[in-house]
């Protein structure tokens, strides 16, 4: 690599427990400029807590969190979304009631485009940033193969066009920085293999880098260049796809050990 | 967003408003008066639809910024009591600086409900559901016995003697301004929030937008003009009296805007209307029968109707949609 990978994410020792029960555990993790990255691990491991820590939903006990260069521990959701550090959810959290294209645009307001005064009285600046957001919204339906969808209602479209409405609305508020939990959950294989094409695209195209939490080990393998896997809060392995699947902590942690 | 003719805008609501008023003066005196009553009740639906209906915020307080509205309002525009001094030498001068008083005693009451608006919400919206109604129904409450304290405006035994600067005209340019300003909000990408908000706040959170200024906001303004339509009601009837900003006026304006359709800002105003009229209307029969029935066939119809349209009269529509799919 002739330069230094930017990091746009870098999780220092974070730790978290409810209770007597240690959710995250010492959990640190570096993403750089333009990777795609997954994080995996059995259920209850761990990994959208991490995923709440890193985007404000929850405060850490411990430890430090930093994005695109700023120290974010701490940080309310919203600010840490107007950074540039944007998630999905794993139960998808659409506004149901509103239009596709009125999702993109509600999305977009991340940065601000008007003044309400100038929007309420229908400035021409107004006018003028609001034909330039539906044509970026537009952009976007089209990247994600939602275009002909604009005017439907979000709550109503099918399950798969619904996640990739997510990912699209997560772009719109400006995400560098994407964090998807189970994007290809209740995909079907040639809607995983569509995801597994515009994931990378995105991060080809639009420099925007990724990391992902997924159970399909078909997508995980086949898309991330790193895999972190977690089991108990911890970071039990790091590496490759390829290292990682033959990390004995990895298969004990999901099949379980032969011993005892 | 289309293109917007302020100017087209602003005088379509100055004839709208000329009419009311045109009707309210060739009406005898009853009805002119539940004309009134019907433009005041409008906008006390309208401004509350702003919270309950776009910002999905359940309110019990409206009577509150009401009555501060009001006795903000009659308090400087009524002689006895005669706040900023103007009251006096403004009856002196003639309708021209009434008016102006007027207008300024409106802008008091509006910014003085905002305030305790943006003073209530801040806390309390953090609260959701059931636990912001009861939060606001104790605020409510707290402003009606607050003002039931104060000697100058009468205490208890109200405020007596507040001019009858209200006229149709205003009442309706004011309802008319209110609906044009919500009508224009929801083409906004500010209006766009405010529903993403009300559809999913953690996800609005997490695209960058911070639910609870929209939510303030949105019970700020909502406040004000609840303020304004008190002092607009104070300088109708003539006379207050916290007896009547009680939880149950509260109850009141949310029943309108629950049996309009909540988010529907023209069923809110059918509903208000509705509301206030029928009451009056049922009278005959009480002379016919000889015993009051009229509460009992109110209630009796709003079981009814919201049995038979539970989301409200238009749901989330507006009259000119309701030919579109529901």
């Amino acid at each position: 690599m002739s330069r230094a990978a930017e990091k746009v994410l870098d999780v220092e020792s974070l730790s978290l427990a409810f209770g007597g029960l240690q959710a995250v555990d010492a959990f640190s993790m570096v993403l750089s400029r333009g990777e795609l990255a997954g994080l995996i691990g059995p259920n209850g491991a761990g990994k959208s807590t991490v995923f709440n820590l890193v985007t404000g939903v929850y405060r850490p006990d411990r430890g430090e969190v930093r994005a695109l260069g700023r120290r974010v521990t701490g940080w309310k959701p919203d600010a840490i979304a107007r950074l540039g550090l944007v998630r999905s959810f794993q139960n998808i959290r659409l506004f149901r009631d509103l239009s596709v294209m009125d999702n993109l645009l509600a999305a977009m307001h991340a940065q601000p485009p008007y003044s309400l005064l100038a929007g309420l009285l229908g400035t021409p600046k107004a006018l003028r940033a609001e034909a330039g957001l539906r044509q970026r919204a537009g952009e976007l339906m089209e990247l994600m193969g939602l275009g002909p969808r604009a005017s439907e209602e979000a709550g109503g479209l099918p399950y798969g066009d619904q996640k990739k409405l997510e990912i699209a609305r997560a772009l719109a508020a400006g995400a560098q920085v994407l964090l998807l939990d189970e994007p290809a959950a209740g995909m079907n294989p040639r809607e995983s293999q569509w995801l597994m094409h515009a994931l990378r695209r995105l991060r080809d195209e639009r420099g925007v880098s990724i990391l992902l939490i997924e159970h399909d080990m078909h997508v995980v393998m086949g898309l991330c260049e790193r895999v972190l896997v977690m089991d108990h809060g911890q970071k039990i392995a790091e590496g490759t796809p390829h290292q990682v699947q033959r990390d004995a902590r990895v298969i004990e942690a999901y099949l379980g050990s032969k011993k005892r | 967003m289309r293109r917007r003719p302020n100017l087209l805008a602003l005088l379509l609501l100055l004839a709208a408003a000329s009419l009311a008023q045109g009707l309210y003066a060739t009406l005898p005196a009853y009805p002119a008066t539940i004309l009134m009553l019907c433009l005041i009740n409008a906008s006390l639906a309208t401004s509350l639809n702003l919270v309950i209906g776009l910002a999905g915020q359940f309110s019990l307080g409206h009577a509150g910024f009401m009555a501060i509205g009001a006795y903000v309002a009659a308090s400087c525009t009524t002689p006895g009591v005669d706040l900023l001094g103007l009251a006096a030498p403004a009856l002196a001068l003639g309708p021209a600086a009434q008016q102006a008083l007027f207008a300024l005693a409106l802008l008091l009451a509006g910014l003085a409900a905002g305030l305790a608006g943006y003073l209530v919400g801040l806390p309390s919206l953090r609260l959701r559901g059931d636990y912001l109604a009861i939060v606001t129904l104790g605020f409510g409450e707290i402003i009606r016995v607050v003002i039931l304290n104060i000697p100058a405006v009468g205490g208890p035994r109200g405020l007596s003697g507040v001019p009858s600067y209200s006229s149709a005209f205003v009442a309706a340019l004011f309802l008319g301004g209110l609906v044009l300003g919500i009508h224009r909000l929801m083409g906004t990408s500010h209006g766009r929030v405010l529903l993403a908000v009300r559809a999913d706040e953690v996800a609005a959170a997490a695209l960058g937008s911070s639910p609870t200024r929209f939510k303030v906001a949105a019970f700020t303004a909502s406040a004000a003009a609840g303020g304004v339509a008190g002092g607009l009601l104070a300088h109708a009837m003539m006379y207050i009296n916290p007896s009547g900003f009680t939880f149950m006026r509260s109850v009141e304006v949310v029943v309108m805007v629950v049996l309009g359709g909540a988010g529907s800002i023209s069923g809110g105003i059918l509903a208000a209307a509705l509301l206030t009229i029928l009451p009056e209307a049922l009278r005959p029969l009480q002379q016919l029968t000889g015993v009051d029935l009229r509460m009992v066939l109110y209630s009796l119809l709003l079981i009814a109707l919201m049995l038979s349209r539970p989301q409200g009269l238009l749901g989330r529509r507006e009259i000119w949609q309701m030919r579109k799919r529901p």
